[in-house]
């Protein structure tokens, strides 16, 4: 079932507001099917990519998009949206997909991933691609970039939301935590970050790797007010976006328990799709799955 | 006169922060020795001071040149270009972010200490960076007019300021402009195109050579990159050989970027001032120019030499 664009309904409310899409809870899980879909069909068409990362985020960038977000896919530059920023970078598919649902690009386009001379690039480019907020591929640099865009919008007197999505393997990067430090020294409470914790990264699971744990209590330890979640159930992810809004004088950190590769079964929690396309007969399946 | 490139700075960025109420200033816990601390202290709430994080300062910068600031991001140059490659390419290069880094402390000029805080390979790492215009100003004048320049033009930038005072070349009347070298003293016999603090022993150089009857062209060639093509073919043409002069390593500094162009297009006799090998040690200023051969002398040598060699 192809959904048909749009079909969530602009509201006309506070100006404050203008431009978000607002779904219903039915048409959003619908839309986390579509996403997932595109993710699947585009990964596969390139013949590579990342599907691993980019299905476990779904449901946090479905709800960004497709509810919580102020932003305008007619006016990308509008000066107070709020920002979204995909620090890991090779979950471009997820944001591609989005993307094209809002219509900052014609669904069709999808199919070009990572072909020469396409938009869109196989790690984000925000020269190329209207809604996209950072260049990125390079982890560990977008929870920067989030906090120099916070305080613009601090000095400015814009009141907009710096959304920020990490990988939990990203956060190995020295750089995250040396943002985690500035954004708490700064207050920087417009600021919301999400990390989908998916506990795979690519050489296997993240406590194989490199620990992280305690994890929560390391972000708090840094000065971020924490929220623990199920990153890929819509209502937790929208009451955890609720509250983190109501803490002053601090950032936010939404710490996302998600499953690698969900909703795709010989995907999930299997580190081989991490970055690699599925064949043709694989696509075939998960779009069985997805329909 | 002395005066430093990085005081230079200084007062340029009060200039330009005082017009401009979008530029805004990080520093990695060096604003007294960067001297970006005269701007904090007139514009506290434009200043950022990201501690001793310098890639989250690239980042940071990035952020907020992507929402319509104009950053201004200072710490030295080896860590300005080293510790922060991958943010200035990723963050800030590949996306043409109007970032403007000002490196203070370029060079072995930096003196006592030491190796890890010699910057002499800087202009090879951030040369090759898509969007990035590259600038070495010569005496504080043009340090001043280069940031104001930055200020006003769209882009990253990567500008490499001194330490130690330096001779003031320029009058008031000088005019920097982006990617023009300047002549400084015509000659048909030899051409010398200096970088940075080097530009003041190369004007050193050719008048001594006067005495012999060499007439020796002196270029100041302070943007890195893009290279005014024009002017070094004209020299090269004209003069028949090219002495190059630069506070750098030899590899990938300003004189391979202009043998490429020479070689390309109008092939003559090269000689290279510049640091041949990663030997830098502690010591004072002008111990170490000698040391590391990048004298008058050393330039003057070299331009005999080259003159030499012709055809
Ligand atoms: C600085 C840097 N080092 C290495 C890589 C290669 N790389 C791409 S994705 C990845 C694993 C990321 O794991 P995680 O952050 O957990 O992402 P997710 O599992 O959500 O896809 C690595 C190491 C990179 N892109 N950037």
């Amino acid at each position: 079932m192809q959904l048909s664009k749009n079909n969530g309904s602009l509201s006309n409310g506070a100006s404050d507001n203008a431009g978000a899409f607002s779904l219903s809870d039915a048409e959003l899980l619908d839309k986390a099917k579509t996403i997932r879909r595109h993710i699947v069909e585009m990964v596969g068409k390139a013949g590579s990519g990342h599907p691993g990362g980019s299905l476990s985020a779904v449901e946090i960038v479905t709800a960004l998009y497709f509810r919580a977000l102020r932003h305008n896919p007619k006016n990308p530059q509008w000066a107070d949206r709020d920002r979204f920023i995909l620090s890991k970078g090779h979950a471009a598919p997820v944001l591609y997909a989005a993307l094209a649902e809002c219509d900052y690009m014609p669904v069709e386009e999808l199919s070009t991933l990572r072909q020469l001379d396409s938009r869109l690039q196989g790690h984000t480019d925000m020269t190329t691609v209207p809604g996209v907020e950072m260049s990125a591929g390079s982890l560990g640099q977008g929870l920067s970039f989030s906090v120099g865009v916070a305080l613009a919008g601090r000095l400015d007197k814009r009141n907009y939301w710096v959304y920020t999505l990490l990988g939990d393997g990203e956060c190995d990067e020295g750089q995250v935590w040396e943002a985690a430090m500035a954004a708490a020294h700064y207050k920087l409470d417009r600021m919301i970050a999400f990390v989908d914790y998916n506990k795979l990264q690519i050489d296997g699971w993240n406590k194989d790797v490199m620990n992280l744990e305690p994890f929560t209590d390391k972000w708090r330890a840094f000065g971020w007010y924490v929220i623990e979640i199920d990153g890929n159930d819509f209502g937790q992810v929208f009451s955890a976006i609720d509250s983190a809004k109501k803490v002053s004088n601090q950032p936010k950190m939404i710490i996302a328990h998600t499953v690698k590769g969900k909703g795709v079964s010989y995907m999930e929690n299997n580190v081989d799709f991490h970055g690699k396309a599925p064949n043709e007969e694989e696509i075939k399946k998960a779009l069985k799955e997805l329909k | 006169m002395l005066e430093s490139t990085r005081d230079a700075y200084a007062k340029a960025l009060l200039e330009v922060g005082r017009k401009n109420a979008d530029i805004v200033v990080l520093d990695a816990d060096l604003a007294k020795s960067t001297k970006t601390i005269t701007f904090a202290k007139e514009f506290p709430d434009r200043f950022f001071d990201c501690g001793i994080a310098e890639q989250n300062m690239m980042s940071i910068a990035a952020g907020l040149a992507a929402s319509g600031k104009v950053p201004f991001a200072s710490t030295f140059a080896v860590f300005a270009s080293g510790r922060c490659f991958d943010q200035l390419r990723v963050s800030i290069a590949q996306p043409g972010l109007n970032v403007k880094v000002v490196a203070t402390h370029g060079g072995i000029t930096v003196g006592e200490d030491g190796a890890s805080h010699q910057g002499i390979e800087d202009l090879a790492l951030i040369s090759p960076l898509p969007n990035f215009t590259v600038i070495v100003p010569a005496d504080s004048v043009e340090a001043a007019q280069a940031v104001e320049a930055a200020a006003k033009t769209q882009g990253p930038f990567y500008i490499r300021m001194s330490r130690s005072s330096t001779p003031v070349i320029f009058g008031d009347d000088y005019e920097f402009s982006i990617g023009k070298s300047v002549t400084i003293r015509d000659g048909k016999d030899a051409a010398i195109i200096a970088v940075g603090i080097m530009v003041a022993p190369a004007i050193e150089a050719a008048e001594r050579l006067t005495a012999d009857g060499i007439d020796c062209r002196v270029i100041n060639m302070a943007t890195v990159k893009p290279l005014d093509e024009e002017a070094i073919l004209k020299a090269a043409a004209e003069t028949g050989c090219v002495v190059t002069a630069e506070e750098h390593l030899v590899r990938g500094g300003v004189g391979s970027a202009i043998a490429q162009v020479v070689a390309e297009n109008q092939p003559v006799p090269m000689e290279f001032i510049a640091i041949e090998r990663n030997n830098a040690k502690s010591g004072k200023p002008e111990l170490l120019l000698e040391r590391c051969c990048l004298t008058d002398s050393d330039i003057e040598q070299a331009v005999r030499s080259c003159i030499s060699r012709k055809g």
